[in-house]
């Protein structure tokens, strides 16, 4: 591997436009298909004694989060390290984010250290493109808002093939608050790309108008999951209830007519949720805690399925994710 | 009682020589030499083609109409003058081909009482390139909850009485304003939006929001509020201006409405009339404002409505917001956008030329339809009639670049983009405001 990233003013003139992850839609089908190629290897190597690859020595990865978040931050960190890059975890809080710096002005001051990653989670929709038309280094997404969350739909891809042997025309029930999950816009698009098939069943005021447009079916009846090969399910926030929002009457209600339980399953049926959980509420107990459960083995593959998409954008020629956003261009 | 206040100075005398003179209203559609003589026109002939005494301006294949009326602009002064001023205001509206502007007073301080209003007219007094005025609030510190008083601020000089930027929340004040109102003479403009509908809105829900996980905000959240204040009037009987109709639900109403003979008025902006939800992709936060883009067809209802004359007033309801509040995340930025500078450009381009709507309509909407609906002197190509006149180059295309902008603040939606259609002069009150060089050198 040349390390370009030392010669870098000659190098980047002759660079192709910088890749970034910032939303499933900069994905075409073959390259899921080699990032969950390279999550499948990454998976294999892991299962050695010396975990550690050399592959990323050199590199600096620069996770920044405005967001709580316990299993996206320590799964890209851990993914960074596997790979032998150095990595640096900032959290807003405790940081000159605190103080009122612009989100442009904290993405030039990091990029000072020219990191080659920059891992973004953020409250805001579109903060991830606004970071990379600022910095120079490859951006990825790690949740925007209620908009993206691009390595979640590809861990979930990889979950779903691991545990089933295929994707192609595979049914994906998605069911719970659609309206508030980046999980479920990324997951649907996701499942297009590889020819899966998504329907989502939630709370009328809690599934968006017009969200069949993005490519699925749409119902409040939680029968509907009875066609389902997977049955994914969104976590449901006590929030929801509160402050007059009234999307639904109550926690118990929703429970009583859309929770996951055994009941509602049918065998051969397996059951993903991005976490955490709120058991009792969306889900039963015994059913996150049974052999068709595959809420465990999402996070293993959210640490193999990072590795690939650090690994592919540092290495991987120009063969677009998503080309360079200029914002000033764009306005 | 003066609406219109700007800084004076010499009228000027000048001939505009050689234009298609086109003054939908008057009826006229000829090339002529316009003769203007201390801010008067006085005399309308045959075109001559020799130079006579005075300045003189070649307008051989340009075309001359009356000069433009905003209803709805955004000055920031007082308390914000970092974004704008009323000279900086003033500036771009001349350079957008404007011979009057109607200011808003949500303001810091608002303009709710005569003290505020009469210190911003003296400003205009000395600083307004073009004439200036200003409407004031119809409640108090546009909360909501106690009129303003109406009376005094429109013996000061109010144009009219708007809470924009807010709704009026209450129906019970909404009736109390109308009819209140009505004694001063002077309209109600209203910013039509049912609050517990639009929420946290970011953007017009539909296809767009749904995909992006921005907050909905739907168009009922306008036509519900449009039905209300419709309601009131005509139970009232007291005229009405609706500002920034956005969907195709409100000008369903405002159709009904003229039917059975309410008195009401309406304006559609720019950005309205020419984009839709779809832009928002791009997640620019100069595509963000209140109310949001539409649908195709909403857009498709506000130039139906244009061309028929239900809306007969353009608005560009300019916005500026400094550089660092929009250089953010589009759910942290503020709405609103700029488009003085752009207004005729953004709409020869996008309605004209594709044959949406004919160049007469937009000159009227843009010009009388406006002067109309809040009662200012209509400007008119015609002997004895001060010189309000905007001279156009529909042949030029042009670039739309920061560094063009008289706005202190260049929060366009437009940037980047190439328009057909040029403002070359500006004649407004009879002095040339505005001239690109190729003119006035």
């Amino acid at each position: 591997m040349t390390e370009i990233h030392l010669i870098e003013g000659e190098a980047r003139a002759a660079e192709a436009p910088k890749r970034h992850l910032i939303s499933i839609e900069d994905l075409s089908s073959e390259i899921v298909e080699r990032l969950l190629a390279t999550a499948r290897n990454f998976s294999r190597s892991l299962e050695r004694e010396m975990k550690k690859l050399p592959t990323l020595r050199g590199r600096t990865i620069v996770n920044l989060f405005y967001e709580s978040s316990t299993r996206t931050a320590s799964s890209f960190e851990l993914a960074a390290k596997r790979l032998s890059a150095d990595v640096m975890t900032l959290r807003a809080i405790g940081s000159s984010v605190d103080k009122g710096e612009s989100l442009r002005d904290t993405t030039r001051t990091l990029s000072a250290y020219q990191p080659d990653v920059i891992v973004i989670r953020h409250v805001q929709i579109g903060a991830p493109k606004l970071i990379a038309a600022t910095t120079s280094a490859h951006v990825v997404n790690a949740g925007d808002g209620k908009h993206q969350h691009p390595t979640q739909a590809l861990l979930d891809l990889y979950t779903m093939q691991e545990a089933l042997g295929h994707l192609a025309g595979l049914q994906v029930a998605i069911v719970g608050d659609v309206l508030h999950s980046r999980v479920a816009r990324s997951l649907v698009q996701a499942l297009n790309l590889v020819d899966a098939s998504a329907v989502c069943i939630g709370p009328p005021a809690l599934v968006p108008r017009a969200f069949e447009q993005i490519g699925c079916e749409v119902s409040s009846d939680i029968s509907l999951i009875e066609t389902a090969d997977v049955v994914y399910v969104l976590r449901m926030q006590q929030e929801r209830m509160t402050g007059g929002e009234n999307f639904v009457p109550s926690l118990r209600e929703y429970s009583a007519r859309w929770s996951i339980t055994p009941e509602r399953l049918r065998p051969g049926q397996v059951v993903m949720h991005p976490g955490p959980i709120n058991r009792g509420v969306e889900i039963d107990p015994r059913v996150a805690d049974s052999a068709e459960s595959l809420i465990e083995a999402q996070v293993r593959s959210g640490l193999v399925v990072r590795m690939a998409v650090l690994y592919d954008l540092l290495t991987q020629g120009p063969v677009s994710l998503a080309p360079t956003v200029n914002m000033n261009e764009v306005a | 009682m003066t609406i219109l206040h700007h800084r004076g100075g010499a009228a000027g005398s000048l001939t505009i020589r050689g234009a298609r003179v086109l003054d939908p209203g008057a009826g006229v559609d000829a090339l002529l030499d316009v003769k203007v003589e201390k801010g008067v026109i006085s005399e309308l002939a045959q075109p001559s083609g020799k130079k006579s005494a005075g300045k003189g301006v070649a307008a051989e294949g340009l075309v001359l109409a009356p000069a433009f009326v905003d209803p709805h602009v955004h000055l920031r002064t007082p308390g914000r003058e970092d974004e704008e001023t009323i000279a900086s205001g003033t500036a771009a509206a001349a350079a957008g081909g404007y011979c009057a502007i109607l200011a808003m007073p949500n303001t810091s301080p608002t303009v709710d009482n005569a003290a505020v209003l009469g210190a911003l007219i003296e400003l205009a007094q000395e600083e307004a390139v073009v004439p200036t005025g200003f409407m004031a609030a119809i409640s108090r510190g546009l909360a909501g909850e106690e009129l303003s008083e109406m009376g005094e601020l429109a013996e000061a000089g109010a144009a009219a009485f708007t809470d924009d930027g807010h709704p009026v929340y209450s129906a019970s004040l909404m009736r109390r304003a109308l009819q209140y109102a009505g004694s001063t003479g002077r309209r109600l403009a209203l910013h039509c939006e049912e609050p517990s509908l639009s929420r946290r809105g970011q953007m017009h829900e539909g296809a767009v929001s749904a995909e992006l996980g921005l907050a909905g905000y739907p168009s009922v959240a306008e036509s519900v509020a449009v039905g209300r204040d419709l309601a009131l009037a005509a139970y009232e009987a007291q005229p009405l201006h609706l500002m920034h109709l956005s969907s195709r639900e409100s000008v369903e109403l405002l159709r009904r409405a003229l039917v059975d003979g309410v008195e009401v008025s309406a304006e559609a902006t720019p950005h309205h009339l020419c984009l839709t939800d779809e832009a928002v992709r791009s997640l620019d936060s100069n595509l963000k404002m209140n109310p949001p883009l539409g649908s195709e067809q909403d857009r498709l209802a506000l130039i139906d409505a244009l061309k028929s004359g239900a809306i007969s007033c353009i608005a560009t309801d300019h916005a500026p917001h400094a550089r660092q509040e929009k250089d953010v995340p589009f759910e942290a930025a503020p709405f609103g956008v700029t488009g003085l500078e752009t207004a005729f450009a953004a709409l020869y381009t996008n309605l004209v030329e594709p044959g949406l709507i004919p160049l007469e309509t937009l000159l009227d909407r843009l010009s009388a339809g406006p002067a109309h609906a809040f009662d200012l002197p209509v400007p008119r190509i015609a002997v004895g009639e001060p010189a309000n006149l905007v001279l156009l180059d529909l042949e030029s295309s042009w670039t739309v670049r920061e560094e063009l902008f008289r706005s202190r603040s260049v929060n366009s939606w437009l940037l980047g983009q190439t328009l057909q259609g040029e403002i070359v002069l500006t004649v407004a009150a009879g002095r040339v405001v505005f001239g690109s060089e190729r003119v006035v050198a």
